[in-house]
């Protein structure tokens, strides 16, 4: 890095980390190509059950609540979900949602 | 579009630099200019990289300012947001919760003996005592036999895993009242050590009344470390560390504790000093323990209490004492660019965590690698949960209640302190000691939210310390490492 020097060992093993990691075509810049196996990136490499169905092809027996994908989307996820647009007008939506897994009830609901 | 967008981050300086230290990954990094006006041109919301690139024009040109975007979005000063491309490659997923660590099975590396609860002393704010006592003291032997003491260290090596070392520590009460179990415990400790290729480290903590020539000689012997809990000079001492005649302990201690520093060269003797509302000159306190006693290392804790205690410290006591931390933190570091030794034993721990880049999911070791023993052989999270039943997680015969366990990690993950989720000290504190907060709160689950100001002040302090030495004496670190 040039612009920024590590200087914790927290910070150091971040920036080994970065150098081998496999860096978006959109990101710009020289192609690198990577040493090992490419893996895709995405939500998929997170713990996360998806955007998943139940038996029947409803929402309703799902092991987690479907507001904990939402979250994750809006989060971790690139693709464009239905979820509401924290830069413009619903910026605080998950403000009282500290923890998935326990607060998810706690999601405002946004009306467009 | 690519929109972007600060992350979470805490900005301090030292000699001359800037830096940041990123949450929750605790990494730190310097910043050179470009990537400092960088941040400041993205402010607090959301913007274009071509707006970025418009306020810095004509000081940089686009490529530089690109490239310390890209390097801000790789350590996460910056996110990426919005649809165009994903943030260059994860470096840690945000927040991830694994397997809890009574699964994975962290090895035990610390046991901490409460080898009775009886005290020769009668310490006005003692929480083992004291009207905020969880100990069902009276239930239990006033003393570990030696049995308890064996099959304890079996249980520690039984649960050390692939860990080379084991920390063996003796607690009290008063330790020392029971210094015949010492001996054997130690004996066996380093016999079974011994056998199984394994590192004994014997450490102990005592209020050094009962310091007689026969057992610094073991002491010294046999290498143990040794803490002792003293509260400053005759004055502040005697306020509260006094016999249960009322009569102060400092003209016992002195002599006992000037024998051992001549004696016990090889490991550097603590002390240890419990603040109180009527206790809170850190820096006459240091002064005297340091400098005329010369301990080569202090650490001061604020006594654990509920508010209402007439020792307690109330908020001013708070600032006062957040004032005189600084300006020893300030005397440490002049004292390490100057390649002298300074005792403030609190920054040097603070220092090596930010140095190692700690992010904590918990808030120490307790009911981890870190167990207490109550006298008769149940397992408690730590030291001062040792003989409260509620807080048991196994016995040293029976071993390790992983239910218990991984029911008690689930409910104390950081994730789940709400009140801690905005806060960029959360890496170091995670949500702070579970005994202050049942004491404070009555439950281990409620974050200390009565120091969180203290906390995050004390941290930037610590994180400027570290910028400095850094920047002007980065060898000095490397004892850290």
């Amino acid at each position: 890095m040039k612009h920024l020097t590590s200087v914790n060992q927290k910070a150091q093993r971040i920036e080994a980390q970065a150098a081998q990691d496999v860096v978006a075509l959109q990101g710009g810049g020289t192609p690198q190509q990577p040493t090992g196996p490419h893996i895709p990136l995405g939500c998929s490499f997170v713990f996360s059950p998806g955007w998943e169905v139940d038996s029947s092809g409803g929402t309703a027996g799902l092991c987690q609540p479907v507001e904990r994908d939402l979250f994750d989307c809006h989060i971790t996820c690139f693709w464009p979900a239905h979820v509401p647009d924290l830069f413009n007008h619903a910026p605080d939506w998950t403000s009282k949602c500290a923890s998935a897994q326990q607060d998810w009830r706690k999601i405002d609901l946004v009306f467009p | 579009m690519t929109l972007l967008r600060k992350a979470e981050y805490h900005t301090f300086g030292g000699a001359d630099a800037s830096y940041l230290y990123l949450v929750p990954s605790a990494a730190v990094v310097r910043l050179d200019d470009t990537a400092a006006a960088v941040l400041d041109a993205v402010g607090e919301g959301a913007k274009e990289f071509s707006d970025v690139s418009v306020a810095l024009e004509g000081r940089w040109d686009a490529a530089q300012i690109r490239s310390a975007v890209q390097e801000l979005v790789t350590v996460r000063a910056l996110n990426m947001v919005a649809v165009a491309a994903p943030p260059p490659a994860a470096t840690v997923p945000l927040a991830p919760r694994g397997p809890s660590p009574a699964r994975r099975r962290v090895p035990l590396t610390t046991l901490v003996l409460n080898v009775t609860s009886k005290c020769n002393l009668s310490c006005g704010y003692c929480y083992e005592y004291g009207e905020d006592k969880l100990s069902e003291a009276a239930k239990k032997p006033r003393f570990m036999n030696e049995e308890t003491a064996r099959q304890s260290v079996d249980f520690m090596f039984a649960e050390s895993g692939e860990s080379k070392v084991v920390h063996l520590t003796f607690f009290g009460g008063e330790t020392l009242l029971n210094f015949r179990m010492l001996k054997t415990a130690l004996s066996y400790a380093q016999e079974r050590g011994r056998e199984l290729g394994k590192e004994v480290d014997v450490s102990l903590t005592t209020n050094a009344t009962l310091l007689r020539e026969e057992i610094v000689d073991w002491i010294v012997a046999n290498d143990v470390g040794v803490t002792v809990s003293i509260d400053g000079a005759r004055e502040q001492q005697d306020k509260h560390r006094v016999f249960a005649n009322g009569m102060g302990s400092y003209d016992i201690i002195r002599p006992n504790i000037e024998n051992l520093l001549a004696k016990h060269r090889r490991r550097p003797v603590g002390a240890r000093v419990t603040l109180t509302g009527q206790n809170l000159d850190v820096t006459a306190i240091y002064k005297h323990l340091a400098e005329e006693i010369g301990f080569p290392s202090v650490g001061f804790a604020p006594v654990t209490t509920s508010w209402q205690r007439e020792y307690a410290i109330e908020d001013e006591g708070f600032t006062f004492m957040l004032r005189q931390f600084q300006a020893l933190a300030h005397d440490y570091v002049a004292a390490a660019l100057d390649g002298r030794h300074h005792a403030f034993s609190n920054v040097a721990d603070t220092l090596h965590e930010i140095h190692k880049g700690m992010s904590k999911a918990y808030p120490c070791g307790a009911g981890m690698g870190l167990m207490g023993v109550a006298t008769d052989g149940d397992v408690a999270l730590c030291h001062r949960f040792a003989g409260s039943d509620a807080h048991t997680i196994g016995s040293v015969t029976r071993g390790v209640d992983l239910d218990r366990q991984e029911a008690f990690f689930d409910r104390h993950h950081i994730d789940a302190k709400t009140d801690c989720s905005k806060c960029w000290a959360r890496p170091l504190c995670a949500g702070g000691c579970y005994h202050e907060a049942h004491t404070r709160y009555g439950s281990t689950e409620a974050p200390n939210l009565h120091y969180c100001e203290w906390i995050r002040a004390w941290t930037h302090t610590c994180l400027e310390a570290y910028g400095t030495l850094a920047a002007r004496k980065p060898e000095f670190l490397a004892q850290f490492s």
